[in-house]
């Protein structure tokens, strides 16, 4: 199965080494084959500049209409905006060129987060559910969660930041392959 | 519904065969369950009889309220029916809003039967039914309060004893075998000095203060009446503080001591480890409360031996299952209470059914790199050393006392100990079955993860990880907590040992540096 995305392949130089012995050098994980929908990047950027308004908003609020607002407030105030500058210039980029997703016959391999980044792995003949999740955000961007649950209690694998036609496809494929695998999934 | 010539057979047949028709509840439930109710207030009832002051209006609230927990318990009764067909189990409840739970029954993995104390007095148990599903929240767990004891043993029975639907017709003539089973382990009564090791006494200890404080606040009772606290409070106002201190320490010592012998008498009196024929396992254990636990073998996923700081030092451990269907409250997944480290071991190769000492979880760790070592100790020191550094702050320019940050000081060296201790305990090796790991201090944990039951992998690394060449490689499983982790493991090595215990998984993603 190849799910055909409206995105480009990122990484054509690390093609998947089809072989059945592994290599005897240095192991390390390729990037899995496809982007996330580059408007992701204005997702993330939302989402994030939303967070440090509130945040921000808070505190000036506090400083308008108390009577004696704390002293440190200004300190918090200056952290606070530089901090929220830093992560929206930041994050979504980073986010960008990180998150990667691919779904084999045999699997779903994705990998996301920015300062701290994950990669997983789950055999489709392990998933039990899969389906699309869509915030008020990623509705109004017409972007897509997919996740994919297995039996386990550790946590979804999730594919954020989907152009929404291609979740609805990937979850379609999935689910047809998932049901042609036997087994209770435990 | 069923047809009258199902019930026949149904009648007719040995226990085994799947019943159609629909069950109640125990009869006694009526009593039982508001019995062990007002068990919990029985501390504050003699509290207020031997100290309280007399008030009609708590006597006729509590008049209404055991009223009122008498009708729950004959509601819960009357509207609690369940069936088992041959397909699932179905459990009906509920008044007002009805639940219908219904499970199949292939996906029964554990059968749990706990009887409170009001249970036993009664001779009944509460049963319940573990799947494969976790406990999310608002998953209301399968649970039949209260059956007759020989109800819950036919639960069992029927339940975890596979009948093939091909073999459907020859397994009513062979019904399982009773409790035949091969006895794994039991109570050896030495165990108890493992008792005061576990820190529950900690918890009893704190558990009966409070409950003493509470009566004592909600029953007006004035302390000052009773002589002893009288003489105990004028001798603190006189004594010395080093004799405050010293008296304090051994009471509180004498109280943990005794708290977690009591605790660990009132939990693990009988405890009972057997296989039985039809390949369960069954835990039994409990002198008031009792427990009877039965997990299906082939729905084992491996075994945990747990080594928290204080038992580690008196060289005692702990065994638990790794399995689905379990309560994580309870200890419901405990192979082995507190005892001799060796006779966990002993305990877990047999429950693994591996006879060679030699085989999980008592193999050869391999050791991780010195990389690791620097992580486990910044990450011990750093934050401790933030604390100090945020209470001197606030002691120079917020006139907090100095002696917060004096005293705090002497967290980060403590860390440094801790840190070492951490980095000694972090080990993986890999069996042809098993995917052993070992991580923890204050609670060392080693986990032998059967590799079949590995369902997808998670592969974690951090900005300072990636700099120090580590990843937290997690494996994830539907049993246990759903998911082990090999922590501080470099790159390649760790992404190798995925590889090599679930062949095919990661090899798809693997490229060479």
């Amino acid at each position: 199965m190849h799910t055909g995305p409206t995105a480009q392949p990122a990484d054509t130089a690390n093609a998947p080494a089809t072989r059945t012995g592994l290599p005897a050098g240095t192991l390390r994980l390729r990037n899995p084959r496809y982007r996330v929908h580059p408007r992701a990047i204005l997702w993330w950027t939302l989402r994030t500049g939303v967070f440090w308004l509130v945040v921000i908003l808070a505190q000036v609020a506090i400083r308008v209409f108390a009577d004696q607002p704390p002293s440190w407030l200004a300190v918090t105030l200056i952290i606070s905006a530089t901090a929220g500058v830093l992560q929206v210039v930041v994050e979504p980029q980073w986010r960008y060129r990180v998150h990667h997703w691919e779904a084999t016959q045999d699997a779903v391999f994705t990998r996301s987060g920015w300062i701290r980044q994950e990669w997983r792995v789950a055999p489709v003949s392990r998933i039990q559910t899969v389906d699309t999740k869509r915030g008020p955000l990623e509705q109004l961007l017409g972007l897509a969660t997919v996740t994919v649950t297995t039996a386990s209690a550790a946590g979804p694998v999730e594919i954020a930041g989907l152009a929404h036609e291609d979740a609805a496809r990937l979850v379609d494929e999935l689910t047809a392959t998932t049901q042609a695998t036997a087994g209770d999934a435990t | 519904m069923t047809t009258p010539a199902e019930t026949d057979l149904a009648a007719a047949a040995p226990v085994t065969v799947p019943e159609s028709e629909w069950r109640r509840l125990e009869v006694r439930t009526i009593v039982v369950r508001p019995f062990n109710e007002l068990l919990g207030f029985i501390p504050l009832l003699i509290g207020a009889v031997a100290l309280g002051q007399h008030n009609d209006q708590k006597i006729l609230f509590g008049l209404a309220g055991i009223v009122l927990l008498v009708g729950r318990g004959l509601i819960h009764w009357l509207t609690t029916r369940y069936r088992i067909t041959d397909e699932q189990v179905e459990i009906h409840y509920g008044l007002i809003s009805r639940q219908r739970l219904a499970t199949r029954r292939e996906r029964i993995r554990t059968v749990e039967s706990t009887a409170r104390l009001g249970h036993r007095l009664f001779g009944v148990t509460s049963v319940r039914i573990g799947t494969g599903q976790h406990d999310h929240k608002g998953h209301k767990p399968m649970k039949l309060d209260a059956v007759t004891s020989a109800e819950a043993d036919r639960l069992r029975r029927v339940l975890l004893h596979r009948t093939d639907t091909t073999a459907a017709t020859s397994t009513a003539t062979s019904a399982p075998p009773a409790d035949t089973g091969e006895v794994l382990a039991r109570l050896d009564w030495r165990w108890l000095r493992y008792a005061p090791l576990t820190l529950s006494g900690l918890f009893a200890a704190a558990a009966i203060f409070g409950v003493v404080w509470r009566s004592v606040n909600e029953l007006d009772i004035n302390v000052n009446r009773i002589g002893l606290m009288r003489s105990g409070v004028r001798w603190f106002e006189n004594a010395s503080a080093g004799a405050v201190i010293a008296v304090i320490t051994l009471v509180a010592v004498v109280l943990i001591v005794f708290g977690s012998t009591v605790m660990y008498v009132l939990k693990y009196s009988n405890y009972l480890l057997t296989r039985e024929r039809d390949d369960t396992l069954h835990v039994r254990r409990g002198l008031l409360t009792t427990s009877a636990v039965t997990i299906e073998e082939a729905r084992l996923r491996g075994v945990a031996i747990m080594e928290p700081l204080l038992l580690r030092a008196g060289r005692g451990a702990r065994c638990s299952a790794v399995a689905t269907g379990l309560q994580r409250k309870n200890e419901s997944h405990l192979l082995m209470p507190p005892g001799p480290v060796a006779e966990a071991h002993r305990v877990a190769r047999l429950v693994l059914r591996a006879s060679d000492a030699g085989s999980p979880p008592v193999v050869r760790l391999a050791r991780h790199a010195r990389a690791a070592l620097r992580r486990r100790l910044v990450r011990a020191v750093v934050p401790a050393l933030l604390v100090v550094l945020v209470l001197w702050l606030l002691a120079q320019f917020a006139g907090w006392p100095a002696w917060l940050w004096q005293v705090g000081c002497a967290w980060p060296v403590l860390a440094v100990p801790l840190g070492l201790n951490r980095y000694r305990n972090l080990g993986h090796a890999l069996t042809p079955r098993y995917l052993v790991t070992r991580s923890g201090s204050l609670e060392r944990r080693t986990v032998a993860l059967q590799r079949t039951g590995i369902i997808g992998w998670q592969i974690r690394r951090t900005f300072f990880q990636r700099r120090a060449g580590l990843i937290t490689l997690t494996a994830t499983t539907s049993a246990g907590r759903g998911a082990y982790r090999v922590l501080d493991i470099t790159e390649g090595d760790g992404l190798r040992l995925a590889e090599d215990a679930v062949p095919g998984l990661l090899a798809p993603f693997l490229v060479e540096d």
